[in-house]
């Protein structure tokens, strides 16, 4: 479903992917962690079509050039982010964003657009998923939300948008137990033979709710090591300064592109 | 104090002479007569006045303006006055190129003893009754505009409604003007006055089809204690147009006044506010909302004098400027002496849809007393681009994005208008123009 190759992205002249190189087919859930500062989010904004950085590489979405369509192309072809830090936009309520979003995709895909009864039989139905409250509704989108708040819309979100790649950028960060329990259960359920998905993420505990088929090693703008779950257990144990001092982050040490150790 | 003497053939503004009319009381002459010395003896306005630092008037100063006088009007309907201002199912007053047309105007049934009718008919009628309004110069006369309307005025609205009245359904105050080949100028001149505990909504809407005109309006709005009026003003006037307004308000002990006004048309648009808080406790609401794009140019000026104690005067003006549009929001609060307990706030935010657009923004305070509760705030900005990468992200498209996230800026402003067919006519005017400013928006 996706190919990346050689996948390089710079900002202001400072390169912030050195060389990306990943495979990921339907059905598949990659988890990428790494520590910090090390381009995770970078490559989950590229990929959804952010325009300030400087791209080179190819990444082949279902054998299109995904580098070549614009965020909202993307979207339409099944693209989605959740956003790290989703934006609140005043004065936009949420329910009216996400049909607008929801018959745009539509629209693109040449379907006809939901009307606003049909698509609010939609959306309480996947409100359920992660729990959300009905009150979220009318408010502006991600204005005034806690932190997991707004992450639970974005899965939400998911859930209305159907995507068949989704891309999870930081979804556990500033959960606390509880929330982190419902936005992996939304996930989960939302995982499926046809959808892919790639959840970015610094710790391990999202892993412990959200099983991924492989996990990939992201330091200073490239994979560095990929294995099974149980690279995420390793890590946490060693963290990634022991992964670094264990001489196992070396260039040279770099498996092939989805091989398992 | 020194009169001009036109020529033969007047040309410009400082031309302009009230036309004679035999009916009207000698009173009304001497007020015309100094409205026009004011205007000899001071002139129009420069950029070194400084409620005028933003906006040349020159590009007025030098039409060949003839004045307009009424008539019948085959073209307009009652139909194409529902289009052009909104059905809001009141009592609608119409006035065409300054002068009632009854025609097209329809008083809904009103409560014994409130009037509501055309300055002229008064005039015609029962002169005496608007003489205190007429006849009391202008607190001190501002500005050559509104000494010109005083001198030209001969018609416009007049409202009266007694004490311990409500009017719930608008009045509905609408100007069309429409010039021929030769531009023309308008001077609608408007009084309202609500009794003591009385309630009433008016709405203003100045519309035109077409051709080089000027509005030269004044509307007077004098609230008697404990009365509570709400005031919208919407001027869509022709793009090659000049609309130069005032709205005067005087605000009577414990009344509630608000003002909602939407800028959308004109080449060069004035639309001034002044209110004058000589009565304790009144609670006043001054908001606006101006859309200048192509060369328009859209100017705010407020001035709102807090003069007896415990007043609250609230401004929130915002602004979306797209093309070489030029927007200017220019409020001046005072707070005397002996206001005290004043709480004055306003705001003023702005959108810049493009590089060219440009806006001023400059809030003017002078305080005179400790005892005051003051903020102000102003914001210029462009759209947030994270805003519209996460709605691009979901799919919607790059303009549609744009759309959105611009609407939202100026609903907030749209949410205030209560009455509801005004609110969904001006709703579709905004998205309409949203559009043509460069931005798509699907509702």
């Amino acid at each position: 479903m996706l190919q990346i190759e050689n996948l390089h992205a710079s900002i202001g002249g400072k390169e912030i992917l050195r060389g990306v190189n990943l495979e990921v087919h339907a059905g598949e859930v990659h988890a990428i962690m790494g520590p910090n500062g090390s381009g995770k989010s970078t490559l989950a904004q590229v990929l959804a079509g952010r325009e300030s950085y400087d791209v080179t590489g190819e990444v082949l979405y279902e054998g299109q050039d995904l580098l070549g369509l614009s965020p909202e192309e993307r979207a339409a072809a099944g693209v989605f982010l959740a956003f790290q830090y989703p934006v609140e936009i005043p004065g936009v309520g949420n329910l009216y964003f996400v049909r607008t979003a929801l018959n745009s995709l539509r629209r693109q895909q040449g379907l006809d657009e939901l009307d606003a009864i049909d698509f609010l039989a939609l959306a309480r139905e996947r409100m359920g998923l992660v729990e959300m409250d009905e009150s979220f509704m009318s408010r502006s989108v991600n204005e005034g939300f806690s932190g997991g708040e707004k992450k639970r819309n974005e899965i939400f979100q998911m859930a209305v948008l159907e995507p068949k790649l989704a891309i999870l950028d930081e979804t556990d960060s500033g959960l606390d137990i509880d929330a982190l329990r419902v936005v992996a259960a939304g996930v989960n359920a939302l995982r499926s033979e046809g959808r892919a998905m790639l959840v970015i993420t610094h710790y391990q505990r999202l892993l412990d709710y959200i099983v991924p088929d492989v996990v990939h090693v992201f330091a200073d703008g490239r994979i560095v090591r990929s294995g099974d779950k149980d690279l995420a257990l390793e890590l946490e144990q060693h963290g990634y300064a022991g992964l670094e001092q264990g001489g196992a982050l070396t260039p040279s040490a770099v498996p092939a592109v989805g091989a398992t150790p | 104090m020194t009169t001009t003497a036109p020529t033969a053939s007047p040309r410009g503004l400082a031309g302009l002479e009230p036309a004679p009319d035999g009916h009207h009381p000698a009173w009304l002459g001497g007020v015309r007569r100094a409205g026009l010395e004011w205007v000899a003896e001071h002139g129009f306005p420069t950029l070194r006045d400084e409620d005028w630092r933003y906006t040349r008037v020159a590009p007025i100063l030098d039409v060949a303006f003839e004045p307009a006088v009424g008539g019948v009007h085959h073209r307009l309907s009652s139909s194409t006055i529902d289009e052009l201002a909104g059905d809001l199912a009141g009592a609608r007053l119409v006035f065409v190129n300054g002068h009632f047309a009854p025609e097209l105007s329809s008083l809904a049934t009103l409560p014994e003893g409130a009037t509501v009718t055309s300055l002229a008919s008064v005039l015609a009628d029962d002169a005496e009754r608007v003489e205190p309004f007429l006849s009391r110069p202008l607190p001190p006369q501002r500005h050559a505009f509104t000494a010109l309307n005083v001198a030209l005025a001969e018609d416009g609205a007049f409202i009266q409604i007694p004490p311990d009245t409500t009017i719930a359904a608008p009045i509905h105050l609408v100007f069309v003007s429409a010039a021929g080949a030769s531009p023309l100028v308008s001077s609608p001149r408007s009084v309202v006055v609500v009794g003591a505990r009385s309630r009433a909504t008016i709405v203003e809407t100045y519309v035109g089809s077409g051709g080089v005109y000027l509005t030269n309006a004044v509307t007077e709005v004098v609230l008697e204690d404990g009365a509570q009026v709400e005031h919208y003003k919407v001027q869509d006037e022709a793009d090659t147009a000049f609309h130069l307004a005032a709205l005067h308000v005087r605000p009577g002990r414990d009344s509630t006044f608000s003002t909602h006004g939407l800028a959308l048309g004109a080449a060069i648009a004035r639309h001034e506010v002044w209110v004058r808080l000589e009565a304790a406790g009144a609670d006043v609401t001054i908001n606006g909302l101006y859309l200048p794009e192509g060369n328009q140019h859209h100017d705010n000026p407020t001035l709102i004098e807090h003069i007896a104690p415990h007043c609250t005067s609230r401004q929130l003006y915002k602004g979306v400027l797209g093309g070489h549009g030029r927007g200017v929001f220019n409020g001046h609060i005072v707070v005397g002496p002996d206001a005290l307990g004043s709480d004055a706030s306003q705001t003023n935010k702005n959108l810049l849809l493009s590089d060219t657009a440009e806006v001023d923004t400059r809030p003017r305070l002078e305080i005179l007393t400790d005892d005051v509760r003051c903020t102000h705030g102003a914001a210029v900005g462009q759209l947030d681009e994270e805003a519209v990468f996460y709605l691009r992200s979901r799919g919607v498209p790059h303009q549609e994005a744009r759309g959105v996230l611009t609407y939202a800026f100026a609903g907030e402003m749209l949410e205030l208008v209560r009455v509801g067919p005004l609110r969904s006519h001006v709703e579709s005017k905004v998205a309409e123009r949203l559009r043509v400013g460069g931005v798509e928006v699907r509702r």
